[in-house]
Order: C-alpha cells, then structure tokens, then sequence
C-alpha cells in the first residue's frame, strides 16, 4: 500500500510542477513570434498523438482492437455534429459491442 | 461564466472516464487510494498510466515514471500559456495550474494567446466530473462489472477526439495533426510510454517552419 501512497505524491507534486515550470519561469514575458507560430499547432500535434497512442497503443507494442471501432464512431458521430456525449458514451457502447461480436 | 458552459460536456465526458478508472483501481489502490489521486493528480493520461504499471507489479519507481512522462506534454502546454499570464507569481501559478487538456485547447485564442478566465473555466466541471466519476467508480464497481467488457477503455481516446476534432481546423493544423500521430505511433514501440506523445510536438515546429 505504501507503493500506492508514493506514487500518488509524487505524481502530484510532478503534474504541478510541469504545469507551474512554464507559468513561473516565464512569467508574462513574451514569446518570439516564431514559438507563437509552433504554440499555435502545438495542440493539434500532441492531441491526435495522444488519440493515436490511446487508440492503437498497447504497453509499448501497437494492436488493432475494438478500441478502434469505438474512435472512429466517435470521429464520425462528431464530424456529423452529434452532442460529445453521445459520440463518447457510443465508443464505449460500439467497442462493447464489438468485443461481445467477436 | 462562458468557460463554465462550455466546460460543462468536457465534465460529463470526464464523469464518465473517471468512473472507469475508479473501477479500474479500487482492486489495486483499495477504495480511498483512487479517489485522494483524482483530487490531487487531477489527470486521466498519468492515472491510468500509473495504474497499469503497479497492477503489471512494475514498482514505484516505473509508475511515477510513467506518470511524470504521459504528463510531460503539460510544460510544453505551460510554456504555451506563460505569456498569456500576467501579475504575482503566486497569481500566474493559480492560473498556471488549472490546465488540463481541454480546457488549455479551448482557451486558446488561434493567435498564440490564451484567455486565462475561460480556461478555469472550462476545467472547473472537468474536476467535479473527474472527483465524483472515480468515488463512483470505487463504490460502484462490481455492479458496473468488466470495464473492458463494457467498452469503457475506448472512452477516453474517444474524448480526445473530440478535443482533437474542435482544434483541427486549416491545413497547416492537419498537417501538424497527422505529423504528430504518425511520430507518436512509430516511436511507440522504441520510447517508454509517455515520450512518443512529447516528441509529437516536433510535428508542430516541423509545420511552423514549413512556409506554405
């Protein structure tokens, strides 16, 4: 049990200071106009990888499983503007379902 | 207020996937464990990524590795955000700590720049979602029965997509998009968990340089 107790303090001590590092160090200072340019896609680059990676990742070796069914219900069910609770909720039902098929 | 609004589906998503993660570690962490986490770790990428550690019986040191890894993503996030806050440090910190994925996306200006209210805003029904979802999930767990039975692992790629899906708008987005899924994917088999999503923010510098 101790196990747990460090490693839940210390991971909340980490996420703080990785959220803090940025905030502190650089304060209101700006950027150059070329970081601003990368911060502007930053997003995009590191949600589709996270997307990626929760989707197809496995430990460290890649799978196709009924996760994937479920992403890409919900990539749908977003692209034709369904509410995200509906296309959220659906990819669990879809890879439910998926895993009860096969 | 408008953060809060719209912060508001982001929570019910989060509900959701934080009841599976409680389910996921009361049989590892016991019942009071899992929810301290979700109160002071606050974050779906590091819990579950700590979890499967100490439930593979991979030790402390390679949980709170993983942990700080799935998280680093948040200093490049933090270094984003810096130039939008302004005052004390004690102040920027306040603000600097509110950020979590969706919110940080959806308080981003498109120019660079953040709007630093909205962005508490936005993750403030994230927290009430993510704390009440896991002491659901603890309690609640042998009726809801197998996680992955029930799908609930596809949950929470499935709300990065829509993260990803309101962000992706323009060419260059795209391109950086894929560019970031593809590095994150091939160095998945080469780097521990948590480094392929860092790297992916080559991707953006690769765009941002690129002319057209």
């Amino acid at each position: 049990m101790t196990a747990v107790w460090v490693t839940i303090g210390a991971l909340a001590l980490a996420t703080a200071a990785l959220k803090l590092a940025g905030p502190l160090v650089l304060g209101g200072r700006g950027l150059p106009v070329s970081a601003m340019g990368v911060i502007e896609l930053l997003a995009s680059a590191l949600l589709a990888a996270l997307v990626a990676v929760e989707t197809f990742g496995k430990g460290r070796s890649l799978t196709l499983d009924a996760r994937a069914l479920g992403v890409a219900f919900a990539a749908v069910a977003l692209l034709r503007r369904a509410p995200m609770m509906v296309a959220v909720l659906g990819a669990a039902v879809v890879a439910g379902l998926a895993r009860l098929v096969f | 207020m408008a953060g809060v609004r719209r912060g508001v589906p982001f929570g019910v998503a989060v509900f959701a996937i934080a009841v599976s993660f409680g389910v996921l570690a009361r049989p590892v962490m016991g019942p009071v464990a899992p929810i301290v986490m979700s109160v002071i770790v606050f974050s779906g990428a590091a819990q579950f990524g700590s979890l499967a550690v100490l439930k593979a019986g991979g030790g402390v040191g390679a949980a709170i590795a993983a942990g700080i890894l799935l998280n680093a993503r948040y200093l490049a996030m933090g270094l984003a955000l810096a130039p939008s806050l302004r005052g004390r440090a004690i102040s920027r910190a306040a603000f600097g700590l509110t950020v979590v994925d969706a919110s940080w996306a959806a308080a981003s200006k498109g120019d660079g720049t953040f709007d630093r209210w909205y962005l508490v805003g936005v993750t403030a029904p994230q927290y009430v979602g993510w704390v009440l979802g896991t002491i659901v999930g603890v309690f609640a767990g042998r009726a809801v029965g197998d996680p992955q039975a029930l799908g609930l692992d596809a949950l929470f790629p499935a709300f990065f997509v829509a993260l990803l899906l309101a962000e992706v708008r323009g060419r260059r987005r795209l391109a950086a998009a894929g560019g970031g899924a593809g590095i994150a994917l091939t160095l998945t088999p080469l780097l521990p968990a948590g480094l392929p999503i860092l790297a992916a923010a080559a991707a953006a510098v690769a765009v941002a340089r690129s002319r057209s």
